[in-house]
């Protein structure tokens, strides 16, 4: 066999002598493309004389035929060989990566890249919504007038009237009177710790108290406020059962519910952020909470369950 | 040979009837070949010990087809926004012509699809029909069978009623509580922090659009590869697996092994 490295076999047909006005085309057309989204005026006509000087380069060598002009080919040398040395294994690069092989990778290439650019703005579009600009809503409950000291009740509002019903949310709120100077509050989330259900407060509402519903109309859609001597919550879906600082007494749930915190802005209740609580010892004003960052229900937020949820989503 | 007897003219009438009757099919073959694929596809060879049981898969099609068709129709009427879904479903079911029925096959059609997979695949299960050389079929209905119960779990929220709404609720939460990635799969099936307008035509968007298009394109390679490998035979048959007569192995004819009384070494 013929040792390799001697050169191209003298049998491979030759391939036209490479030429870079092609590439040098695709490349304006690609500035032109390229100029059409960052400056249509500057970086466009840039694009488009580099795309013409090279298009008239290009056409002038492949018309040179045609023109007349001899056209610069190496000419072809054989020289008498062994018949064995013929069919040694082409050497070449030319033979080893011909210009098929180029077609395919090419158009496989560019189908990938063309499949890229439309795949990753629509992942985007698809994907992205769901974690940014997710907004802090505020909600004015009123005035404080209307919870008097130590009395629960069962508030329902939108936290964005502009979506409408569908925002509509409820929570349980009692006037825990003032501590020093500032007052304070319990406002528990009705949203179940273990999937997420609406948890019911468990005790006599309303006609049964001989007390009056308030209804008040605010930033945040009518405020309904219903009375409730409740003596803890539960709910209805799988039987998870909280006593009323939220604190798991039975059933599923992982965690005690979640809570508002709150401002008082001219007068009015405000809920801010809701938080996740892992359980709160007292009750009242002197509850001591404990605070952790909001975790969707069923989400251990204490004990080391919690390493499984070591990310939460970006939220408000 | 006897000399040709003319035909009469009734004969010839039928002749060129059936060229005229005939005409288009072949039309169409000659350019494209579809009736010949379409008669490879329906006309195969199949065991002589085939079980009703085997007609499952072509039952759960036939239920697929309905969910598509049904739900087609059903997409005209509904309006996948918080305000709007509940009231046109309620168009739907009272209102529009004949829309209780089409509702109806859809909301009963989704249990008998799903009824009718697991079915389908106790019988694969129970016939051994996912051993070699099946095992690829065994997966791409695996992945057909998820793909149904994520019709289910999508379209149970466009009611939009409270058991839609809370089912949904409970079933995002659910996927939540999966470790690490589950927060991020559940803020992603509700579009955002809180479950809303943007939920609901996100399900109604992967109920009628994403998971019709894949379900059809797995259930075209399923049944690319139950043509290409052949059906198999009940487990109590005493026939040989795949399209050979018992009594013609297919190793028999092409020489592989000799027949009982044959001479050792005897043929080619």
């Amino acid at each position: 066999m013929e040792p390799s490295g001697h050169g191209p076999a003298p049998d491979e047909p030759q391939p036209p002598s490479p030429t870079l006005w092609p590439a040098g085309f695709a490349v304006g057309i690609a500035v032109v493309l390229v100029g059409l989204i960052i400056s249509p005026v500057l970086i466009s006509p840039i694009g488009a004389a580099i795309a013409i000087v090279f298009g008239f380069l290009w056409a002038r060598q492949a018309t040179a035929e045609l023109r007349g002009r001899p056209v610069a080919v190496e000419p072809e040398t054989r020289e008498a060989r062994p018949a064995a040395a013929a069919e040694a294994p082409p050497a070449s690069t030319a033979a080893r990566f011909p210009r098929s092989r180029f077609l395919e990778g090419a158009t496989v290439g560019l189908g990938g890249v063309i499949g890229g650019l439309v795949t990753l703005p629509v992942a985007g579009f698809a994907i992205l919504p769901s974690f940014l600009g997710q907004k802090r809503h505020e909600v004015d409950l009123g005035p404080l007038t209307a919870f008097p000291e130590g009395k629960w009740f069962i508030t329902t509002f939108m936290t964005d009237p502009a979506a409408g019903e569908v925002s509509r949310r409820t929570a349980f709120v009692r006037n825990n009177g003032a501590v020093g100077s500032e007052p304070s509050f319990t406002i528990i989330s009705n949203r179940c710790a273990h999937l997420g259900c609406p948890v019911q407060a468990n005790g006599p509402t309303g006609a049964i108290l001989g007390e009056k519903n308030v209804v008040e109309h605010t930033a945040n859609g009518q405020i309904l406020l219903r009375p409730v001597v409740p003596a803890g919550f539960g709910c209805p879906c799988h039987g998870g059962q909280y006593d009323t600082e939220g604190n798991r007494t039975a059933g599923p749930p992982v965690r005690a519910l979640d809570r508002y915190s709150f401002e008082i802005k001219n007068g009015h209740l405000i809920l801010l952020s809701t938080f996740s609580v892992s359980h709160v010892d007292g009750t009242g004003a002197q509850a001591k909470i404990f605070k952790y960052k909001l975790a969707g229900p069923g989400e251990h937020v204490d004990g080391p369950e919690q390493w499984f949820y070591p990310l939460q989503p970006p939220h408000h | 040979m006897a000399a040709r007897r003319p035909l009469t003219k009734a004969e010839l009438r039928r002749k060129q009837m059936l060229a005229v009757a005939t005409y288009p099919v072949d039309w169409l073959e000659e350019r494209s070949g579809l009736v010949g694929g379409i008669r490879h596809f329906l006309f195969r060879n199949v065991p002589a010990d085939i079980n009703w049981m085997q007609t499952l898969g072509s039952a759960t099609l036939t239920a697929f087809i309905v969910q598509a068709t049904t739900g087609v129709i059903l997409a005209m009427y509904y309006q996948p926004t918080p305000h709007d879904a509940y009231a046109s479903i309620q168009n739907i079911t009272d209102h529009v012509t004949m829309g209780w029925l089409v509702r109806g096959m859809h909301k009963w059609g989704a249990s008998v699809f799903i009824i009718l997979m697991f079915l389908h695949m106790g019988r694969v299960f129970l016939f051994g029909a996912y051993k070699y050389p099946r095992e690829l079929n065994w997966i791409v209905g695996v992945l057909l069978l998820l793909m149904g119960l994520m019709e289910g779990f999508t379209g149970y929220l466009l009611p939009w009623d409270q058991t839609a709404y809370w089912a949904s609720v409970v079933g995002i939460n659910l996927n939540g509580t999966a470790p690490f990635l589950g927060p991020w799969l559940a803020q992603f099936l509700r579009g955002g922090q809180e479950i809303g307008a943007d939920t609901l035509s996100r399900f109604y968007s992967i109920h009628m659009l994403v998971l019709p298009g894949a379900i059809a394109g797995l259930i075209g390679l399923h049944l690319y590869l139950v043509v290409r490998l052949g059906v198999t035979s009940p487990p109590w048959s005493k026939e040989a697996a795949g399209r050979e007569r018992a009594e013609e192995p297919a190793a028999l004819r092409q020489g592989l092994i000799q027949p009982a009384q044959g001479e050792p070494g005897g043929s080619e």
